[in-house]
């Protein structure tokens, strides 16, 4: 057999899917269906980790998803090192390469156990009253260090190269779970024609039947049944069967969120994802969770070799291994004796059952008996020896009295069972406390699902798969499936199982100092819980957070329970009056992969390219991001470094032409018969008597009054407008228009049409651009007389039909070419030509910025802030003083916005002509007051403008305008900037280049 | 995530699809240059933000583009009907037994 505790004739697994793994650097021998942790429990091997603040040893305790313990690190290759990998789910596939955490230098030999000794001092709180002077220390000393003590696995430290696949799914009836009651749901409502997903955690359905040999359905052992039954769904049309996939998130309208596993289980995933995430609607829901064993508190509980009754059966009855030679069982419930009868009847010697209960009965307890295990009732164990694996148990009466050791090799436990309710919870149902069971079980729902079997309290086979045979069948009708579904599958023998308690046994109890784990992954004990209510912790969610009770990454399944009842008994409570704490997903880890899933890299948020984008690329011009944009910031030529080729750009802008791309300009087209009427409400501007073929820079304002964005309009006929809104503002404007034409002003006859990517525009500006258009221009008239500055017209540009604009945000004279999208590239290298013999350049965002900086333009955004009116930013004309009505109108009029002392848009110029200004700098009128200063305002753009030779300011001063030649100061590191107070135009203040 | 149903498209869809645009039933006044400060005020900045039954404007921004008006559980996010932007305001009793949030407890 492969490995030494392999027992012939037991388990599922055949013996000719031999695999070969490792574990530490040590070569082991798996078989195909292997979980790690089975394979290595296979080859003796319990000591597989290093507790998280202890550093104590510690084996496999549980064979499923729960486990807190079995967490190590699976190694494919440099990039794909994947930390705290549960031994209990992952399977093994030939060349596995496993690792140990948190231990140093070895597994076995720990120099950080020394935490262990010094425990007293790391109990409940410890971090936050220890290390709380001196205050800087606990960044730089105390927690890296306390970091590097603690904690589990190492993250990698590459890019994931893997794939993560998602998928949306809708569906009739979900149905969450593939143990007997799910597949009894899942075969009802699948029959009634419903479409079905169900979807189980492990690598084939079954659950409990993975271990409950006693159970027989339809005349068949368990597990087989549920191989059938999955086949018989599987074969279905109507029904997906999703195995390796765990329902993590339960979210409102039965949006439920599904986790699958699709290649960490093979030796060679290929080019499958890794993981998929499906996101599924299910109009119904069913929930067959199943329930999760409980482990005793007592004494040293965490030794290797301690592990759940079912956890030992499911080793033994489906993967052939037992756990043990001489195994020990402490039992306050039934189930645990099945564990003790099964190992016993493959052979493996029961060193003696520890019942707490004083007389246990039943078929189980006469079964033992009958196959002569020694009984112990009303013992409890009260301590192990054995560090690295446990090798005896040490038993007394409950009540007390002389103790015996006991030699045993493995020791399993049982304190009952807990209802899986995350889901249901985490679906905002209520669970109610069922007294006479001390469980939690689900309540009213508040969404359209259901719990059936063992996450419902339903613990006999039969009847958890009538109730979920019927449920099923509910579900798929309650969709409007009409066809007949068959009766739930007959029962021809189940185990019973009653009894358990949550809570300390006997010796970890009030006064103890011993260590009892309550949650085995963050080291919490019983005594911590009772020191978080002796501190003054009463709410649960207090003792869970003071504690760190079930806050590691198996989310308290084994341990939550238990920590309730410690603390209801601390504080003299019921456990239902202490509450639970609340499910939150994910219900098992989730990695990002999985949730970032596609949007990374490129595809993590879309990029936006203009027309002309493989031109700039080609004439290397660097990019800056605006938004989704990438747009050209500057065209560095061979030897220029960023400021020397915006210099240059700038400066033969002013004395021959540049071209630009304006393309990411927003661009609504206002048409309908009242499109005159609803801009006069939408913008500041009177617009009615504006004549078609004109231009009128327009100022839109929130209803507050302050300015919400700018752009220049067309009037193209008297029922269209072109209106421009700035790069970043075109879906926030063209929104704002909406919900003004929709809600507000409805009987308006107005049509609003994003053109932004309809249209490419290429800029062309400075006194050479009418001689550079042209030679390309048909249909329009280019003179000054019959295309004045602020005019648009359609006709031809290189045969293309196109909007020309005469505007400038340069203050040159200047163009806008407006072609469609598709011809953008060929108009521009057109251009392009033409501008290269007259010496123009192409130019890119940062030169636009210093040129309309000097010319006292403002950038809506950069110059204003939200807090701007148009009378702040030196925009007052730009508001139709007869007008009675436009958005913003009246907030214009609140006291405050009329007020003395606004901040004002000013220039500034600095003493010193070549120190510029930093953006966003603070002003204050004099330097030399106390600190905190009196700040009047700040710098809002501020560049090296290589055409007034010197540096150039936009402010915002309070009371600027007032303050004309004023000198204020801008505290900086080094000493305060004097700057003088000026208009905002730093070039050609009278405004007569744009004229041509 | 949320389906929404949206009463133009007479479908529920994806939340994704939807913007939520503030608080429904605040009708711009008519004269608004003559309305005080204190109306101003209440007309623009004083929004009820209930615990329970909320009256609001959704857009269905990536679909048919309509804003429209919801009735929506604060509490337990559940929409209790969506109606087209101009039609009455349904009254607040209808959902009173349904609400999680109806009252507030605090």
């Amino acid at each position: 057999m492969v490995g030494a505790n392999r027992i012939a004739g037991t388990g599922r697994l055949s013996a000719a899917g031999r695999l070969a793994f490792s574990f530490d650097g040590r070569s082991y021998q798996g078989l195909e269906g292997d979980t790690l942790a089975s394979a290595l429990l296979a080859n003796d091997v319990h000591l597989v980790g290093r507790s998280f603040k202890y550093h104590r040893p510690r084996g496999v305790l549980s064979a499923g998803t729960e486990e807190p313990n079995a967490l190590v690190g699976v190694h494919r290759d440099a990039a794909r090192r994947t930390p705290n990998v549960r031994a209990t789910v992952q399977e093994v596939y030939d060349g596995l390469t496993a690792v140990s955490q948190n231990r140093w230098p070895s597994l076995a030999f720990d120099i950080g156990a020394i935490n262990d000794l010094f425990s007293p001092f790391f109990s409940a709180g410890f971090y936050y009253k220890t290390f709380m002077w001196p205050k800087a220390a606990w960044a730089a000393f105390y927690e890296p260090k306390i970091r590097a003590a603690a904690g589990l696995g190492v993250a990698p430290d590459r890019p994931d190269p893997d794939r993560y696949a998602a998928r949306y799914a809708h569906c009739d009836v979900l149905v969450v779970g593939g143990g007997a009651a799910g597949l009894a749901a899942a075969l009802t409502a699948a029959e009634t024609g419903a479409r079905v997903i169900i979807c189980d955690e492990q690598a084939a359905p079954g659950g409990a039947m993975r271990f409950e040999t006693g159970a027989r359905i339809d005349g068949e052992e368990g597990w087989a049944w549920a191989q059938k039954a999955t086949a018989r769904l599987a074969g279905m049309d109507n029904v997906r069967v999703l195995t390796r996939t765990t329902a993590f998130g339960y979210y409102a309208q039965n949006f439920v969120a599904l986790a699958e596993r699709v290649g960490d289980h093979l030796a060679e995933p290929g080019d499958r994802p890794r993981e998929r995430l499906w996101q599924v609607r299910a109009r119904r829901v069913v929930l067959a969770t199943g329930a999760i064993e409980r482990h005793m508190v007592f004494a040293d509980n965490d030794r290797p070799g301690i592990m759940l009754a079912s956890a030992a059966r499911t080793y033994l009855n489906h993967y052939g291994v037992c756990v043990g030679r001489n195994v020990g069982v402490y039992a306050g419930n039934d189930s645990a004796y099945a564990a003790a009868i099964d190992l016993k009847r493959a052979g493996v010697a029961i060193a003696a059952i520890v019942d707490l209960r004083e007389t246990p009965k039943g078929a189980l307890y006469e079964e033992a008996r009958g196959l002569g295990i020694d009984v112990l009732p009303g013992r409890a164990v009260i301590g192990v020896d054995g560090r690295t694996r446990v090798s005896s148990m040490t038993v007394t009466p409950r009540t007390g009295g002389p103790s015996r050791r006991i030699a045993i090799d493995a020791l399993l436990t049982s304190s009952g069972w807990t209802p899986s309710v995350h889901l249901y919870s985490q679906s905002r149902g209520k669970v109610a406390f069922d007294a006479s069971t001390q469980r939690f079980l689900p309540d009213a729902y508040p969404q359209d699902c259901v719990s059936v079997g063992a996450c419902n309290g339903t613990d006999d086979l039969a009847a958890a798969l009538k109730e979920a045979a019927a449920a099923g069948e509910r579900a798929g009708r309650a969709t409007g499936a009409r066809a007949k579904a068959t009766k739930a599958p007959r029962v021809d023998a189940s185990e019973g199982w009653s009894g358990g308690m949550p809570g300390v046994a006997p010796g970890a109890g009030a006064d103890a100092a011993v260590k009892a784990f309550v949650d085995f992954q963050n080291d919490v004990t019983a005594k911590d819980i009772r020191q978080a209510v002796r501190e003054g912790m009463r709410s649960i969610e207090h003792v869970k957070r003071f504690t760190t009770n079930g806050m590691a990454t198996d989310q308290g399944k084994t341990s939550n329970l238990h920590g309730l009842a410690i603390a209801a008994d601390a504080l003299g409570k019921e456990m239902h009056e202490v509450g639970l704490t609340t499910f939150r997903p994910p219900y098992t880890p989730v990695t990002f992969g999985a949730l970032v899933n596609q949007a990374r890299g490129a595809l993590f948020d879309p990029t936006r390219k203009t027309a002309m984008h493989d031109w700039h690329e080609k004439h290397r011009a660097v990019f800056e991001d605006v938004g989704q944009w990438k747009r050209p910031w500057y065209y560095p030529r061979a030897g220029e470094d960023m400021h020397e080729a915006v210099n240059r750009e700038c400066a033969t802008v002013r004395q021959t032409a540049g071209l630009f791309d304006a393309s990411t300009l927003g661009k609504i087209e206002v048409v309908g018969p009242d499109a005159a009427a609803f801009m006069e409400l939408l913008y500041t501007n009177p617009w009615q008597k504006l004549e078609p073929g004109r231009c009128r820079y327009g100022v839109m304002l929130r209803e507050d009054g302050f300015v919400y964005d700018d752009g220049v309009v067309g009037r193209l006929a008297p029922d269209r407008f072109h209106v421009t809104t700035t790069t970043g503002g075109a879906a926030r404007v063209l929104n704002h228009m909406e919900d003004y034409l929709q809600t507000e002003f409805p009987h308006l006859k107005v049509w609003l049409t994003s053109v932004s990517e309809q249209w490419a525009v290429i800029a062309v500006q400075g006194p050479k651009s009418r001689d550079i258009i042209a030679p390309f221009v048909e249909g329009i008239d280019l003179a000054d007389a019959a295309l004045p500055h602020m005019s648009v017209r359609e006709g031809q540009v290189c045969g293309v039909p196109a909007r020309l604009f005469r505007m400038s945000f340069s203050g040159e004279l200047g163009f806008e070419v407006n072609v469609p999208a598709d011809y953008g590239e060929a108009v521009w290298e057109a251009l392009w030509t033409e501008a290269e013999k007259n010496g123009a350049c192409a130019y890119g965002t940062e030169t636009m910025h210093v040129l309309r900086a000097e010319k006292g333009f403002i950038i809506v955004g950069q110059d204003t802030d939200g807090t701007v009116t148009p009378d702040d930013a030196g925009l007052a004309w730009a508001i139709g003083k007869k007008k009675t009505d436009f958005v913003g109108i009246r907030g214009l009029r609140r006291p405050d916005l009329m007020a003395a002392g606004r901040k004002q848009l000013v220039g500034l110029r600095t003493r010193d002509p070549n120190i510029v200004l930093e953006e966003g700098a603070q002003i204050v009128a004099d330097p030399n007051q106390p600190v905190p200063m009196t700040m009047i305002g700040h710098v809002t753009s501020s560049y090296w403008s290589q055409n007034c030779g010197r540096s150039i300011a936009l402010a915002l001063i309070a009371d600027g305008r007032a303050r004309m030649g004023e000198t204020v100061y801008v505290p900086m590191p080094n000493g305060a900037i004097a700057a003088e107070i000026g208009q905002t135009v730093f070039f050609d203040e009278k405004g007569e280049r744009v004229h041509g | 995530m949320l389906l929404i149903h949206c009463p133009y498209c007479e479908e529920e869809r994806p939340e994704l699809e939807f913007r939520h645009a503030g608080e429904a039933h605040v009708a711009r006044p008519v004269e608004i240059t003559a309305e005080s400060d204190e109306a101003f005020e209440g007309y623009f900045f004083i929004r009820a933000n209930p615990r329970g039954i909320a009256y609001e404007r959704w857009r269905h921004i990536h679909g048919c583009g309509r804003f429209f008006n919801a009735v929506r559980d604060t509490v337990s996010d559940r929409f209790f009907a969506t109606y087209k932007a101009g039609r009455k305001k349904p009254d607040a009793a209808k959902f009173a037994g349904a609400a999680t949030g109806g009252k507030d407890k605090r």
